[in-house]
């Protein structure tokens, strides 16, 4: 019994550090210095075929960087300001001045998300559903880069994760919260691949608990 | 073996509580996520004013467990609201949003602005 407890503590010690750790090679010194509040998010560009793949992604990105500690705006009306003002297609939105951006919402920080892959890629075996998405933050008011990242999530990740331990059990537990009754799996998978997008890099923001520690000031 | 999933259990709590992002984290999300991708997606297309009662009951449980609707959701709410006829209410919304995350002033204004013509 105690082995199994001693087991499990180690593994929970070593999901904590690499599930909460900040890459430490990145270089945050942009994002220190700009303290960014809150962030308007594009609607990603969708480079793969599935038309779902820009506003199923758009659906879940507020919830991480939101639980990060920064302000989100809310991206559905953000989309529809883009559209009021006659850009109806993402790449035309990532093509505005961040300048004009920032001058509409009031936001500090921009977010340019890309969905690389998205949906059933039907390999030789099993058909996996993966949805891959880039991801930049920048400044609004200066246009330089805050932040880049990018990650990547596979609902093939649950089938296999009966033998992942507790890591396994926490990422299905995070997928089947999910609500089921909506028929695109991309979606749920889309929710894994943005939590892990800005969980793995992205400093916490002003609303975090974790902030003053973490920026250092 | 019962122990054995009590103690996988309890650390699985303990590491979801020691990451400030876990699933109860600073707000209570409700269905917000849901709303927006209906919005969008055809195949789970509901009708504003199903987007809009869900949204309220978000709102209604949010309140009776005295936590924080995330940013966003009452912007959204008003836009719902505007949707299905009612600007007044949409206007309060707005108003909500910007009390709440005083982030959102410059935007919400614009959108006040913008709907009570």
């Amino acid at each position: 019994m105690t082995r199994h407890f001693f087991i499990i503590t180690a593994l929970s010690i070593a999901a904590m550090l690499t599930g909460c750790a900040s890459q430490k090679s990145y270089d945050y010194s942009a994002i220190r210095e700009s303290k960014p509040r809150s962030i308007v998010v594009l609607p990603p560009l969708n480079l793969s075929p599935d038309v779902r793949g820009t506003y199923s992604m758009m659906a879940t990105v507020t919830r991480p960087l939101a639980e990060l500690g920064y302000y989100v705006f809310p991206v559905a009306l953000v989309d529809q300001t883009f559209r009021e003002n006659g850009l109806t297609e993402p790449g035309e939105m990532h093509n505005a001045s961040p300048a004009k951006i920032a001058e509409i919402f009031g936001s500090d920080a921009i977010l340019y998300i890309k969905v690389e892959e998205y949906g059933a890629t039907y390999r030789v075996i099993s058909s996996d559903v993966i949805v891959s998405a880039s991801a930049e933050l920048i400044d609004a008011r200066t246009g330089r880069s805050l932040w880049r990242g990018s990650a990547k999530a596979s609902n093939s990740e649950n089938r296999d994760s009966s033998g992942n331990g507790i890591v396994g059990i926490l990422v299905s537990a995070l997928i089947q919260q999910v609500a089921n009754n909506i028929g695109d799996p991309g979606y749920q998978v889309a929710r894994q691949t943005s939590f892990r997008l800005f969980n793995a890099g992205l400093l916490p923001g002003p609303r975090s608990p974790n902030y003053e520690k973490l920026i250092g000031n | 073996m019962k122990k054995l999933s009590t103690l996988a259990a309890l650390c699985a709590g303990l590491l979801l509580t020691a990451c400030s992002t876990g699933t109860h984290g600073l707000y209570q999300w409700g269905s917000y996520e849901d709303q927006v991708y209906a919005m969008y997606n055809t195949a789970a297309k509901t009708s504003p004013q199903e987007q809009l009662a869900n949204l309220e009951a978000d709102g209604e449980k949010a309140r009776a467990a005295n936590r924080t609707p995330p940013p966003g959701y009452y912007a959204h709410l008003g836009y719902l609201y505007f949707e299905t006829g009612n600007p007044e209410r949409a206007v309060a919304s707005f108003q909500n949003e910007k009390t709440l995350f005083p982030e959102s002033r410059s935007y919400m204004d614009r959108l006040i602005a913008r709907f009570k013509k």
